[in-house]
């Protein structure tokens, strides 16, 4: 798969990262030992809510192997972790934001938080002494539920008395209440958005090294943007010059968002190594993974959608109580506002909707984005009520979401978007056909005859990816930019090296971003490398979350391949002895247009690098090339998803008979690496819906800790799914013309399942069923509608 | 006190002395510095440290490595040729794109080739069944069941 001739683009192209990882040859970051290791275990929290009263290292201190123990005293001195968006309440006033310790001062505010770090010559040791630490607690009341946390009478911090971080608003309430108010028919709906937790395969770690030779540390870190985390660890909290702090994201496995936030771990391991001149190692254990790495969803909502006779949306408006767990994590603020709220118009011509969200503390672990991020939240609000009217109304559930799409573009939503493109009725219609739905009838009348219980759900998705332009996400109160850069080094043999900020742990860009540039250079992929995830090494980055990678780190290493190839043309000019207007560039070959005069692009290079025939007084010798591009629009993939279970009303089980994803994500590069992404996100969102929930009890004390009380999703839970991408309508604002499919089929999946299992349930009197959809939750709820009726 | 144990380790022989509570993983990663097989969770429900001893499958974090005398472990390196090909089923793998991520890649390779050796001509139904102790959060499995049909077929079984 090397010969450029017949270019890379649209093809299934095998990864070229999988020999490493298939053959164990990956170098994760637990993988690294550097000489003179030393093991760091932090002390957590056992309680929810505790005043620390005092702390007795001394023990510990004196404990074989132990070379440090540090607690919060050692930090009172430095910053807190930031939060990186500003939300403003209605009333004008900033977020309360709580100062959020390195390792707990006064207060221990979740179970799992930071009380101490030790660092010891082996793992054992450092345990070992962690329980020598004596720690005095006064243990306060907790707040854990999320929608009483404003009124528990406790307070996590002592800023926000009633548990209130911020209440925000989005859209014209007025003109919302207005169209509410001569709606034919009204729909309601009261649900919780179940609270998830990540769980990359891979824990989080950290290797933290400091030098004394030029006063600087490195730090390798399961990091999803590695640039991010080192200026916000730098500039934010330690206080060290940013040019000394060298973050590695070596491969990474997996991330879902839980691996994008500055955490406590790694800052600490930096702090510490300069204390005790020797690497750090912390690598999670499973059950601190389910403490500490942030949460997500966990939304309490109430929603109405106001429609008039002829089944025309005219409004929509919603409150949530968003859970913002115990501290503000780093993007946390913006998950449930700036990301939910405006998706909230999905593919509907939904003239008014008003979005009202109150964002709490409570006492369980920080809760940010998660695949998704905000959007499989407005998803699955939009998409339960949509169906349920469709129920209410006797309306075909297909039929009424085709009545209000978007048909025109660009539109402009009532919630400060506007989406550049889209073909809602093709995926929709796609999908239905895929999914036979004509035959639906006939299949649950066999259901029928054998006990069993059929049903049909929907979900038409809209996705906002990479977040963009920064000056409007400044406005909103992003305190980051969100362009993405890369670089383009072209060596003398005319072999290139690709420096991109878009890391990659499992998305592929090794491949994928190849397959751009050596398509745009017309060279073979082999001749092409994919490097990331090294401050040390690429200019700067963004990093890989809100499926932006392709669309925004792709485009901007587009512009520098544009940048190669024009001053390639001067080169060549000067070669060809022609003006550099004459040059044309195409298939690896600078010509001279309408002649056979030409050179070849490592000829062109080779000339850049040994500049003896050259135009050195007019252009620099050397062909590297770098930039930045902050997109001027989100990019808006969408699609239809289609359900279709079987219930066994004796037991409550559902199987999903099938599941069927038709997409819009514009242009693709490799087809394979994108229905992967599809599959990948499908089982996120039927996890969430069937199969996963995070509980603490009342205690705050957190029941699902582990792999015995969490349910992931193994293999024979999840069905195989038919996943097709339309033939789809490009984005206009980027020069691939490329959506993004990463977090898709986690946004679809939750509603079309849940849509569907309240089909099945629907003759019973069922018009809702909370998530996740256990056997013994339908067995419950099918015992209920039965009382009831 | 410490444990002597001597075993084969991907066909050579391993002498080690080991505290009795090291954990076989622990003595793959950290002793042998074999770090392809990976650590996911403490409870032995994830399954990214399964190798093979004694050709059947074996979660290397929930067993002791001094109950390693005498056997004979293959770990995700013992069974990747020199020579810069792979095993049909690592093959199969990447043909199939059944991994993203990579990190449950090793076990969950391993697990297939104990499952494709003693369950031949499995159903997709069997073949999920068997993949009951491997968690994968990023492909969904479904390319990984089509990679693990793909490469019984390779194997020959």
């Amino acid at each position: 798969m090397n010969d450029p001739k017949a270019g890379f683009i649209g093809k299934a192209v095998e990864r070229r990262e999988d020999y490493r990882f298939l053959t164990g040859v990956g170098q994760y970051t637990d993988d690294v030992a550097l000489p003179n290791q030393t093991y760091g275990y932090f002390l957590r929290s056992p309680h929810a809510h505790a005043k620390i009263v005092s702390v007795d290292t001394a023990a510990a201190a004196k404990a074989s192997g132990v070379l440090a123990v540090l607690t919060g005293k050692d930090f009172e001195s430095v910053g807190g972790l930031p939060c990186g968006w500003l939300i403003n309440s209605l009333d004008g006033s900033p977020m309360k934001e709580p100062k959020h310790a390195v390792l707990a001062a006064d207060k221990v505010r979740y179970v799992g938080d930071h009380v101490a770090l030790v660092v010891a010559e082996t793992l054992a040791q450092a345990k070992a002494a962690a329980a020598l630490i004596a720690v005095d607690y006064e243990i306060l009341p907790a707040v854990v539920d999320t929608g009483t946390a404003s009124k528990a009478g406790a307070a996590v911090h002592d800023i926000a008395p009633d548990n209130v971080c911020f209440v925000w608003g989005c859209g014209d309430r007025a003109a919302t209440d207005a169209a509410f108010a001569k709606a034919a028919h009204v729909t309601k709906l009261q649900f919780v958005n179940n609270r998830l937790i990540p769980n990359a395969i891979e824990p989080r770690a950290a290797n933290a090294l400091y030098s004394r030779a030029d006063d600087s540390y490195t730090l390798y870190v399961t990091s999803q943007n590695p640039h991010v985390e080192r200026l916000l660890m730098t500039a934010f909290v330690l206080g060290l010059p940013e040019h000394k702090v060298r973050v590695i994201a070596p491969d990474v496995g997996g991330g879902f968002g839980s691996k994008i936030y500055l955490y406590a771990e790694e800052t600490a391991l930096v702090f510490a190594s300069k204390r005790v001149g020797r690497p750090i190692k912390w690598t999670a254990e499973r059950s601190e993974s389910f403490l500490s790495d942030a949460h997500g969803r966990d939304h309490v909502t109430v929603a109405e959608l106001a429609i008039d006779k002829d089944g025309r949306f005219l409004a929509l408006r919603e409150h949530t109580t968003a859970n913002m767990g115990a501290y503000l994590s780093t993007f946390a603020s913006c998950i449930p506002t700036i990301l939910h709220s405006t998706l909230l118009a999905g593919q509907y011509t939904t003239p008014a909707i008003y979005s009202e969200i109150t964002a709490v503390f409570t006492n369980t672990a920080p809760v940010d984005a998660y695949r998704g991020a905000g959007r499989p939240e407005a998803t699955y609000l939009v998409e339960r009520l949509v169906e349920t009217a469709a129920r209410e109304m006797k309306v075909d559930p297909a039929e009424l979401r085709r009545r209000n799409f978007i048909k025109t573009f660009p539109y402009a939503t009532p919630v400060g978007l506007t989406y550049d493109t889209g073909d809602y009725d093709a995926t929709l219609t796609r999908a239905m056909a895929l999914a036979d739905v004509k035959g639906f009838a006939a299949r649950k009348a066999e259901s029928a005859k054998k006990g069993l219980l059929r049903g049909l759900g929907y979900a038409a998705y809209i996705e906002a990816c990479g977040i963009a332009p920064s000056n409007i996400a400044g406005a909103l109160g992003a305190r980051a930019g969100l362009f993405e850069a890369g670089e383009v080094r072209v060596h003398p043999t005319g072999k290139v090296t690709i420096f991109t900020g878009s890391h990659s742990h499992g998305q592929g860009h090794e491949t994928t971003f190849a397959q751009v540039v050596a398509d745009k250079l017309g060279i073979g992929m082999d001749d092409v490398d994919i490097q990331h995830g090294d401050t040390g090494k690429i200019l700067f980055g963004m990093g890989t979350y809100g499926s932006r990678s392709l669309a925004v780190g792709g485009t901007a290493i587009v512009k520098a391949v544009d940048k190669v190839i024009a001053k390639g043309k001067k080169i060549a000019a000067h070669l060809l002895e022609a003006s550099d207007a004459d040059i044309e560039f195409a298939n690896g070959e600078f010509r001279v247009a309408g002649t056979d005069r030409k050179k070849t692009f490592a000829e062109v290079a080779l000339t850049a690098y040994v500049p003896h025939n050259y135009p050195l007084d007019k252009l620099e010798p050397g062909l590297n090339e770098n930039a930045f591009y902050d997109p001027t629009n989100f990019t808006y993939p969408a699609g239809t998803y289609i359900c279709e279970v079987e219930i066994d009303p004796d037991t409550g089980r559902v199987r999903i008979d099938r599941f069927v994803a038709a997409d819009d994500f514009g242009n693709v590069v490799n087809p394979m690496i994108v229905e992967g992404q599809v599959h990948g996100g499908l089982a996120q969102g039927i996890g969430q819906a069937l199969l996963e929930g995070c509980v603490y009890n009342e205690d705050g004390q957190l029941v699902t800790g582990s792999y015995m009380d969490y349910a992931l999703p193994r293999a024979d839970d999840l069905p195989s799914f038919v996943v097709e991408t339309v033939k789809g309508t490009p984005c206009t604002h980027n020069p691939l013309g490329v959506k993004g499919c990463g977090e898709a089929g986690a946004i679809g999946a939750t509603p079309a399942v849940i849509n569907a299992v309240v089909d099945a349930l629907a003759h019973l009197g069922v018009r809702d069923i909370s998530m996740p959809v256990s056997p013994h939750n339908v067995w419950k709820t099918i015992r209920a509608a039965q009382k009831k009726h | 006190m410490r444990v002597a144990l001597s075993f084969q380790v991907n066909g050579k022989p391993v002498s080690a002395e080991v505290e009795p509570d090291t954990l076989l993983s622990t003595l793959i990663r950290e002793h042998l510095r074999l770090t392809g097989t990976h650590v996911g969770c403490d409870t032995g429900q994830c399954g990214a440290c399964t190798v093979l001893v004694d050709g059947r499958a074996v979660k290397s974090c929930n067993v002791l490595a001094a109950q390693m005398q005498g056997a004979e472990v293959t770990t995700i390196e013992g069974i990747t040729p020199d020579d810069g090909s792979m095993h049909p089923m690592q093959a199969a793998f990447k043909a199939c794109h059944g991994l993203q991520c990579g990190f449950c890649t090793p076990g969950m390779v391993m697990s297939a080739i104990d499952l494709v050796t003693h369950h031949p001509h499995g159903s997709e139904r069997e073949i999920r069944e068997g993949l009951e102790g491997n968690f994968c959060r990023c492909t969904g499995y479904q390319n990984i069941v089509k990679a693990i049909a793909q490469g019984a077929k390779a194997m020959g079984v």
